[in-house]
C-alpha cells in the first residue's frame, strides 16, 4: 500500500489517451458505417430497409458490455486467431456507434420533407446529387444536436472497455484505487475527468438545439 | 462452438434475468419519483434549490454509470454505510436514471402551452384539476417515447451492476463462464436474453401506448 501521489495523476493522463483513441476509432469506423445504415434504412428498396432496421434493432437491443464480450471472446472463435484487445474492443465500439448514430441520422434524413427530394429530381439531379446537395446538409443540421449528445454517451461508454482489461481511464482508476486504498480520491478524480470531457459537449449540444428550435 | 454444456445452467440464467428485471424496475420507479420531484423543484423551487437540482443532473449525466456504481459501492462503506452489492447498484442506477427522468418530466411539462393552463383556470378549475385534466394527459403522451427509450437503456445499463457482483444476468454469465470455460457461447446466450427482454418491453410499451393515448392530436 502506498499513498496517492503525482505518479497516479500521470497514469490517469496516460490512460486518458487510450480513452481518446477509443472514441476516435469508434467515430472513424462507426461514422461511415452509420451513414451507410442511415441511407439504407431510408432506401426505396424494401429488403435493404429491413436489413438496416434489423441491424439497428439488434445493436440497440444488447448491452454495450455484451457487444464487448461478444467480440472479445468471439474473434478467436470466428477467425481462429487471437487479436489485440484494441481490435476486438474497437470493433464493438464501431458497431455500437454505427447502430446509434445510424438511427439518429435516419431521423435527420426522414425529417427533411419528401418534396425536397422531388424538387431535386425536377432539377434533373441524380439521387446521389439530391442527397449530397439538398437532403444531406439539412439532415446534418437537424441531427447535429443528438449526434453531439451521442458523443457524450460514447465517451462514457468507453469506460466499459476497462471490464475486458483494456487500460483506459476507468481501468487506471481501478488500478490506482486498488494500489492506494483510496477509492473516493481515485474514482472521484476519474469521474471529474470524464465530467470535464462531457460537460462542454452536453452544453454545446443544448446550444445547438436551442438555435435549431429558434430558427424554425 | 458448443452450446450443449450451457443447458445445465438454465436456472442461473433465469435467476440472473429475474434479478436484472428487479434492478431495472426498482431503478425505474425510484428514478421516476426523483424525476417528478426534481422537475417540480426546477419549476417552483428557490434559486439555490434549482441550482442544486441542475448540478445533480449535470453530474450524473456527464460521468459514466460504471464509475458512479464504483463510487457508491466502494466509498459509502468508508462513511459507515455498508450497502450490499445489489442495493448499491440499485441506488446508483436509480440516481443515474433519475437525472435523465427529471429532464424528461420537465420537457413534458414545458410542452404544454401556458394558454391551456390559463384556459383551464378561466373555466374555474382548481390547480390540481388543471394539472390532472389539462397538463398531465398531453404531457404524458409527449414524453412517453422518450421515457420508454430511456427505460430500455436502463435495462441494458443494469449489466454494469455485474462489476460489483450484484447477481444479475451478466454476473450470472461470468459465474457460468468460470464453470464451463465457454466464454463466447455464454455471452452470446446472454446477449440473446437481453435482446429478447428489450423486444418484449418494446412490444409491451407499444401496446400500452396505443391503449392509453387513443385521443387524436389536434394542432
Amino acid at each position: 500500500m502506498r499513498s496517492f501521489g503525482f505518479i497516479d495523476l500521470l497514469s490517469f493522463v496516460h490512460a486518458l489517451q487510450w480513452t481518446v483513441v477509443l472514441v476516435l476509432v469508434a467515430l472513424a469506423f462507426g461514422g461511415p458505417l452509420a451513414l451507410l445504415l442511415a441511407t439504407t434504412r431510408t432506401s426505396r428498396f424494401a429488403p435493404l430497409r429491413w436489413l438496416a432496421a434489423g441491424l439497428i434493432q439488434l445493436i440497440q437491443g444488447v448491452p454495450l458490455l455484451g457487444l464487448l464480450f461478444f467480440f472479445y471472446f468471439g474473434m478467436p472463435v470466428f477467425l481462429g486467431i487471437e487479436v489485440p484487445a484494441l481490435v476486438a474492443v474497437g470493433m464493438a465500439y464501431t458497431l455500437y456507434t454505427a447502430g446509434f448514430l445510424g438511427d439518429i441520422w435516419r431521423g435527420g434524413i426522414e425529417a427533411v420533407k419528401p418534396a425536397q427530394w422531388e424538387a431535386g429530381a425536377c432539377l434533373g439531379l441524380t439521387t446521389w446529387q439530391q442527397f449530397r446537395h439538398i437532403i444531406g446538409p439539412q439532415a446534418l443540421r437537424m441531427s447535429l444536436p443528438p449526434t453531439v449528445g451521442f458523443l457524450v454517451q460514447l465517451i462514457k461508454g468507453t469506460s466499459l472497455a476497462s471490464i475486458v482489461g483494456f487500460v483506459e481511464l476507468a481501468r487506471a482508476g481501478q488500478v490506482v484505487s486498488a494500489a492506494t486504498f483510496q477509492p473516493l480520491l481515485a474514482y472521484g478524480i476519474v469521474a471529474a475527468i470524464y465530467f470535464a470531457l462531457c460537460l462542454p459537449l452536453t452544453l454545446w449540444s443544448r446550444t445547438l438545439e436551442a438555435r435549431l428550435n429558434g430558427a424554425r | 462452438m458448443n452450446f450443449q454444456q450451457l443447458w445445465r445452467y438454465q436456472d442461473q440464467f433465469v435467476e440472473g434475468a429475474l434479478i436484472t428485471l428487479a434492478l431495472t424496475l426498482i431503478a425505474a420507479v425510484v428514478g421516476l419519483a426523483i424525476g417528478v420531484a426534481g422537475a417540480a423543484l426546477l419549476r417552483g423551487g428557490a434559486k439555490p434549490v434549482r441550482l442544486a437540482v441542475r448540478s445533480y443532473i449535470e453530474i450524473f449525466r456527464n460521468t459514466p454509470s460504471l464509475i458512479q456504481i464504483f463510487l457508491i459501492f466502494f466509498v459509502l462503506p468508508a462513511a459507515g454505510l455498508k450497502l450490499p452489492a445489489f442495493e448499491a447498484a440499485a441506488v446508483a442506477l436509480s440516481f443515474y436514471f433519475g437525472a435523465y427522468a427529471i429532464e424528461i418530466v420537465r420537457a413534458g411539462l414545458d410542452s404544454i402551452p401556458k394558454s391551456q393552463v390559463e384556459a383551464g383556470q378561466c373555466l374555474g378549475l382548481t390547480r390540481w384539476e388543471v394539472f390532472r385534466h389539462i397538463v398531465l394527459p398531453p404531457a404524458l403522451r409527449n414524453v412517453y417515447p422518450a421515457f420508454t427509450a430511456q427505460f430500455v437503456l436502463l435495462l441494458l445499463g443494469t449489466s454494469l451492476a455485474s462489476q460489483v457482483a450484484a447477481g444479475e444476468l451478466f454476473h450470472a454469465a461470468s459465474f457460468i463462464e468460470s464453470r464451463t470455460y465457454r466464454s463466447f457461447e455464454v455471452y452470446a446466450v446472454v446477449c440473446a436474453i437481453y435482446f429478447a427482454m428489450v423486444i418484449a418491453f418494446k412490444a409491451l410499451f407499444a401496446v400500452i401506448g396505443l391503449a392509453a393515448f387513443r385521443w387524436p392530436i389536434r394542432r
